[in-house]
């Protein structure tokens, strides 16, 4: 195997929830970040798995080492061909959710990680990609 | 993965073993309330100790299991939560708002002792 490969998990029902976040969470710790740190971005990648399964049904969850100038750091890269959102700015808001469930998904998962982008067209799909930097 | 649930006297303790799926924790959601009026049992304690992740699913069905085991007459305490998972369900807005917690197997059945300590 590479030095760094990346790691994809292909999120298609529920259990690839518990799937990704594992395979997250041992990534997070083989690149050195504290066990707190890596609950953190387990937690944000089980929340963007399920935002795939409740709005795509179907999508990918990948994992890549990032370097930046004098650190490292992991991210998470959540894509789907599913219906998309049409306002993203919404969707960032607190208590915002379409598909009955909390709608603290995506502005919690902006607060457990360092950066926080995403791209979504109406009917074209999402991709939420994610960073956390390790102190 | 299914959720082991154990009879002691008039409680019910749930132990989560490891990561759970969303199957998972609508299955110990209807087993326990299941159980809770099989038994007639008072308090109901759910130990998350093992638990890795407490993300918006999960903790919204430990609130579920809690109203429904209330609506029932019995109580229903989370113990176990772990400093990281805390600090995670924190960061990402989730609470358990009146659910009652305590840091860990003791402490929840010291809680539910008290609790009915007048009500024999």
């Amino acid at each position: 195997m590479a030095a760094s490969p990346e790691i994809r998990v292909a999120i298609n029902a529920d259990p690839d929830i518990v799937i990704a976040r594992q395979k997250g969470r041992a990534r997070a710790i083989e690149l050195g970040f504290s066990s707190g740190d890596a609950t953190l971005i387990a937690t944000a990648i089980s929340e963007l798995a399920r935002n795939i399964v409740a709005y795509a049904k179907k999508g990918l969850i990948t994992l890549q080492v990032v370097n930046g100038s004098n650190r490292q750091g992991i991210s998470v890269t959540a894509s789907d061909d599913g219906p998309g959102i049409s306002d993203v700015r919404q969707a960032l808001r607190d208590g915002f959710s379409t598909s009955g469930s909390l709608g603290l998904g995506l502005p919690g998962v902006r607060r457990l990680m360092d950066e926080f982008e995403i791209t979504s067209q109406s009917g074209r799909g999402t991709t939420v990609v994610v960073k956390k930097w390790r102190q | 993965m299914e959720v082991p649930i154990l009879k002691q006297g008039e409680y019910l303790i749930a132990t989560f073993q490891a990561a759970l799926s969303d199957a998972d924790l609508n299955q110990l959601r209807s087993g326990l309330v299941h159980q809770v009026v099989k038994l007639r049992s008072r308090g109901v304690i759910v130990d998350v100790t093992a638990m890795d992740v407490m993300d918006s699913f999960a903790s919204r069905t430990l609130r579920e299991i809690a109203h429904m085991i209330r609506l029932r007459g019995a109580e229903t305490v989370i113990v176990g939560i772990q400093p990281e998972v805390a600090f995670a369900m924190v960061q990402l807005g989730l609470t358990l708002e009146d659910v009652t917690t305590a840091l860990d197997l003791e402490e929840g059945l010291a809680y539910l002792n008290e609790k009915f300590k007048n009500s024999h």
